[in-house]
């Protein structure tokens, strides 16, 4: 599903932010992605929707060699992926519900079908009666709630998380990883970076864990 | 097909959504481009107006052959066949001296002028249509008709009717600079708005593409934000020349009445203000694909 093979990044400046990562995840598997802050979880998960492009080896997603992709690819690339950010990404001139339809507005759904999954995805992630709020009405945790609905409107085979959890409280965060976990369940592929080792405890899932750009074991 | 309609739809909706947001902004630069637009537009209607005019004069070369006051008509009657069989002659045309005076007593203030005279003094005349035009050959031809029997007089017309087209031609040409000109600000008003409209949407586009959308898709907005916005200037342009044209024709009436005419400026046929309108839009689509083409490339989420 997705495969590491001796990858490297280098940023311009010289600063090695991978080096040598080797990993694969099988389809409808649950990871974490756990190390230190500069450890380089970012840019391990950039470089999946090739937000990022390797400076060496090779990304593989679902056979596809994403940092060879050309620029007119990656949107594809990335309908069959759903990130997650630490700072959400929400736009804030609309409501819940538009946030969510977004990544509809340009797919192929007919308006009343895309709305439709829009609620069941909010439904989903306990949203559905704020579908009308602004984003900036709504928690921390609810706003990171929001964000994974948009991510997984598209019903996308990956899930992909960048420190989801790091502003919340603990049980906001457990919530959110709830979320994760109940997708996981139906088969969708979770990859997860956080530097919250209790969290990591909790849910006894594999561990992916970088330290100065290396997997460590 | 239906997904890509829907989407130009919806892409259309948005265009307008921000129009209507920013309406006092959007409205300054329908005026602005109005005005600048307004300029060439107004000038190809006053040259349209002043063709009307010209059309009634000769541009074509052409001789006036004068006979002596006292020649009679067996003269005119020879001199018509000389012309006749004169193989640099085009064609030519009598105007009996009884004819000319009637004109002249039609023309406006000079009837009594004419009335005042007892006799009529206007000779018999030919008006000739060389095959030749160039002033050599013309010259020539003059001469020797000059040296005719019963001919008083040769005038070569239509110079000054030749001059005011060269000048017609010359504001033409004037005319399409200034749009050229003007063209390039519109594409460069339309171009720095869609470039600040892509600044403020920075967050917008840059979710967009992390979510899956396209360039197309994000580039659809933009093209029909700068397409209606270089529309509202081409019709603040039609709005601006029709109320010009209007107030200029209450002073345009006046003097014209003076000389006995009708003539008024008139607005542009619905096939040019339709032109204009498009012309306008397409010029704002322009802005916005520069903008775009420039601008969208350098956001990239990160």
């Amino acid at each position: 599903m997705i495969s590491f093979s001796g990858v490297a990044k280098r940023y311009p400046g010289g600063h090695e932010a991978l080096k040598g990562v080797t990993f694969s995840i099988e389809q409808g598997e649950f990871a974490f992605v756990a190390g230190h802050s500069g450890a380089g979880k970012s840019t391990l998960l950039k470089l999946i929707p090739a937000i990022e492009r390797p400076s060496g080896g090779a990304v593989l997603v679902n056979g596809q060699n994403v940092g060879a992709l050309k620029r007119a690819a990656l949107p594809y690339l990335r309908r069959n992926l759903g990130l997650v950010f630490q700072d959400q990404k929400l736009l804030y001139d609309r409501n819940v519900f538009d946030n969510v339809m977004l990544p509809l507005a340009f797919g192929e759904l007919a308006t009343r079908e895309a709305a439709r999954r829009a609620r069941a995805a909010l439904e989903k992630v306990g949203l559905l009666a704020r579908e009308k709020a602004n984003p900036v009405q709504l928690s921390g945790g609810e706003q990171q709630r929001l964000a994974i609905a948009r991510a997984v409107v598209n019903r996308p085979s990956v899930l992909i998380a960048d420190e989801p959890t790091a502003n919340l409280d603990a049980a906001s965060a457990a919530g959110i990883l709830e979320i994760f976990a109940a997708f996981n369940q139906v088969g969708v592929t979770v990859l997860v970076a956080t530097h919250d080792e209790t969290l990591i405890g909790r849910f006894a899932r594999r561990v992916l864990r970088l330290a100065g750009g290396s997997l460590v074991p | 097909m239906r997904a890509w309609l829907r989407q130009h739809r919806q892409a259309l909706a948005a265009a307008i959504g921000k129009l209507t947001a920013q309406r006092a902004a959007a409205a300054l630069n329908a005026l602005v481009i109005g005005i600048a637009l307004s300029l060439p537009a107004g000038g190809y209607a006053l040259l349209s107006s002043l063709r009307v005019v010209t059309q009634g004069a000769a541009l074509e070369p052409q001789l006036s052959v004068f006979l002596q006051v006292e020649a009679k008509r067996p003269e005119a009657d020879a001199l018509a066949v000389k012309l006749k069989n004169e193989a640099r002659v085009r064609e030519f045309r009598f105007i009996p001296r009884e004819q000319a005076l009637k004109e002249l007593q039609s023309a406006e203030g000079l009837s009594e002028v004419v009335a005042a005279l007892g006799r009529n003094p206007l000779p018999d005349a030919f008006v000739v249509r060389p095959r030749a035009t160039d002033p050599g050959a013309l010259e020539a031809l003059a001469r020797e008709l000059r040296a005719l029997p019963a001919v008083a007089n040769v005038q070569v017309d239509s110079a000054w009717a030749r001059r005011l087209g060269a000048l017609a031609g010359t504001a033409r040409l004037a005319i399409a600079l200034l749009a050229a000109l003007l063209a390039f600000g519109l594409v460069a008003i339309t171009f720095n708005t869609i470039r600040l409209q892509i600044l403020t949407q920075r967050a917008e586009i840059e979710i967009s593409k992390l979510i899956g959308a396209t360039d197309a898709f994000i580039r659809r907005p933009f093209f029909y934000l700068g397409a209606l916005q270089g529309l509202a200037g081409g019709l603040v342009a039609l709005a601006i020349l029709w109320g010009s044209l209007l107030a200029l024709n209450l002073g345009v009436a006046e003097l014209a009445a003076s000389y006995g005419s009708g003539f008024r400026l008139a607005f542009l046929d619905p096939g040019d203000a339709l032109a204009v309108a498009l012309f306008s839009a397409a010029l704002g689509w322009l802005g916005a694909y520069l903008s775009v083409s420039k601008y969208l490339l350098e956001i990239e989420p990160r």
